[in-house]
């Protein structure tokens, strides 16, 4: 059997599905983080897989570019869960909720 | 050939960010708010460019077509973008007028302040002329990278923690969201430019994948734009950021999101408005209804504020949502209202968090019920207030009524169709429903007594921060002139219908 493209593309869904779900099922910001990173990484599975099945390098370029805006964001967001750690010694995103209404 | 004339202004920007921090380096404590100082004179000097490029066609020598395209079509200069550069650059130099005085006083990290809006700024001027996905992506991440920090930069407070860390997971994950999407249409259309996709769109206009992809990028949009149901962060967000973060984000982010929201729905999805038209009619619905209803019984001012900017999110979307039913000369007109909306509400939002600012540090509380009074020991600031909550809710003479009046003209010029009166019907209640909150506000400062709390004695006497004033002064002087001469501005977002692929 060969691997033909629809096949990378329902795999990176089924990634994209698993992320979206640990982001509304887990309540740790770490995780959930997680959950997102593993979301931008099925988007670079369809990215490629498309390039390659059309021949045009511009999808294996676009993941470089979400590759290191990925990596920016988790410069900025450990440096906000790592504050908020240091205030309330938890990273629960159910602690959080001094606002509300 | 590269035209260094129309990437000027991004350069400019480039070389004031380094200064920023060169400057933030080498100013002793106490003097960093010099930093702020060279951003601000940075971004003035980075609006010169655009007013040189938009009188090129008038000079001699001078032989362009007014629409500059670089990067094999990626990025494109053209009236449109230079009006929304202009504005960004206008809000940021606002919110530095805000941040100075409110950073200095409550001894945060000043020059990283300065130098992260100046960053956040500069992603949302390449957003304007952004012509292709990646670029669209990285201006749109680089307007939300260093909001994010901002949104948390009062380290110590639990609210400031618990804004910052909302703000950032529904950012990446609408980042997420919106990048698949692109991911999805990329794959159908082969093509990353708008030009292509546009061309390719026809095609599989009907592929399940298509229409899903172009949903996605909506709802990353919607993420950004605080649209309902996607809106939650929005007020925890506003409320717990610093005062002139939030004002930031409620205009300079916002309207960043609205300008990727509209240049890609009608550049690159312009063939096939049919799927997303309707999306954005219910969003507005949705949107300006829930925002101004759950804004009725807010009592923190700053929070109703971030319900206010949701429900204004709806109207902005308001002119397109009978998009599928508009031929190009519609599309121009509701191209001309969104943008005049979002010019006049950049104004008098950054005015009216500007007022509140103001009003905060004369009772001592973000509170309604506190600023009973408030007209009595601090006539300037109340005014303010007055002048800005009246023209948010499009009282005439004030501005806002010209920004509601293209709203609706906009959308019922599809005449006979029956979903665009009802959603006219739909604004026209939320248009009532709105004034009675922000009439509330100014009855309480007017007309209430003074609660047993207020600290009146010695805040009252405190003058304003010059450059706090210098903002208000400034916000307030174009919501009166545009609400009497209304060209003021209408010229501007008439000059944005120009929003074009290239030359």
């Amino acid at each position: 059997m060969t691997v033909t493209p629809g096949w990378y593309m329902a795999l990176a869904a089924v990634l994209f599905t698993i992320g979206a779900s640990g982001i509304l099922l887990r309540r740790n910001a770490l995780v959930m983080f997680m959950s997102v990173e593993l979301m931008l990484n099925a988007v670079n599975l369809t990215f490629v897989a498309a390039g390659r099945n059309l021949n045009v390098l511009d999808g294996q370029v676009s993941v470089f570019f979400v590759m290191v805006v990925a990596a920016a964001e988790v410069v900025v967001g450990l440096a906000i869960i790592v504050a908020v750690f240091r205030r309330r010694q938890t990273a629960s995103v159910d602690e959080l909720s001094e606002m509300r209404g | 050939m590269f035209d260094y004339h129309a990437i000027a202004p991004e350069l400019i920007i480039g070389v004031t960010l380094l200064l920023v921090i060169g400057v933030d380096l080498l100013a002793p404590p106490g003097r960093k708010y010099l930093a702020g100082v060279v951003g601000l004179v940075g971004l003035v000097a980075a609006a010169f460019p655009l007013l040189t490029m938009a009188a090129c066609s008038d000079l001699a020598g001078c032989t362009d077509t007014g629409v500059r395209a670089m990067f094999d079509g990626s990025y494109v200069v053209d009236d449109f973008a230079l009006v929304l550069k202009g504005l960004f650059l206008l809000t940021g130099v606002i919110s530095l007028l805000l941040s100075v005085g409110y950073i200095e006083k409550d001894r945060y990290y000043e020059g990283e302040f300065y130098f992260l809006l100046v960053a956040s700024v500069a992603g949302a001027v390449i957003m304007a002329s952004a012509r292709d996905l990646i670029t669209l992506f990285i201006g749109l991440e680089l307007v939300s990278g260093p909001a994010f920090l901002l949104a948390g930069w009062r380290k110590g407070d639990v609210r400031s923690n618990e804004a910052a860390l909302k703000f950032f997971l529904m950012g990446v994950l609408s980042a997420a969201i919106l990048l698949f999407g692109m991911s999805l249409v990329y794959g159908l259309t082969g093509e990353i430019t708008f030009s292509g996709i546009r061309a390719g769109s026809a095609v599989v206009a009907d592929e399940p994948a298509f229409i899903l992809g172009v949903v996605f990028i909506l709802v990353g949009f919607a993420f950004k734009i605080s649209a309902v149901p996607f809106h939650f962060w929005a007020p925890d967000t506003y409320q717990g950021a610093p005062t002139p973060v939030a004002a930031y984000l409620s205009v300079g982010s916002k309207v960043a999101g609205f300008v990727g929201l509209i240049s890609i729905s009608y550049l690159a999805f312009g063939g096939v408005a049919e799927i997303w038209g309707p999306i954005l009619w219910l969003l507005a619905a949705v949107t300006m209804t829930l925002g101004n209803l759950v804004a009725l019984k807010q009592t923190n001012v700053i929070r109703m504020l971030g319900y206010s900017s949701v429900a204004h999110a709806g109207f902005v979307l308001v002119p397109f949502a009978m998009a599928a039913t508009f031929d190009s000369a519609g599309m121009e007109e509701a191209i001309f209202a969104s943008i005049t909306y979002l010019l006049i509400y950049a104004f008098m939002n950054l005015g009216a968090f500007g007022a509140v600012m103001a009003a905060v540090s004369k009772s001592g509380s973000g509170e309604l019920p506190d600023w009973g009074g408030l007209g009595r020991y601090a006539p300037g600031v109340a005014g303010f207030l007055g002048l800005f909550f009246f023209s948010l809710a499009g009282i005439p003479p004030l501005a806002g009524w010209f920004a509601k009046f293209v709203m609706f003209k906009a959308v019922l010029q599809a005449s006979g169709s029956v979903w665009g009166v009802t959603l006219a019907v739909i604004a026209a209640v939320n248009a009532v429903i709105a004034l009675f909150y922000y009439a509330r506000v100014v009855k309480t400062v007017f007309m209430d007594d003074v609660p047993e709390t207020a600290p009146v004695d010695e805040a009252a006497r405190t003058p304003l921060s010059p450059s706090l004033a210098l903002a208000l002064g400034l916000t307030a002087f174009m919501v009166v002139v545009t609400g009497f001469f209304p060209q003021l501005l209408a010229f501007f977002g008439d000059a944005a219908r120009a929003l074009t692929l290239g030359p």
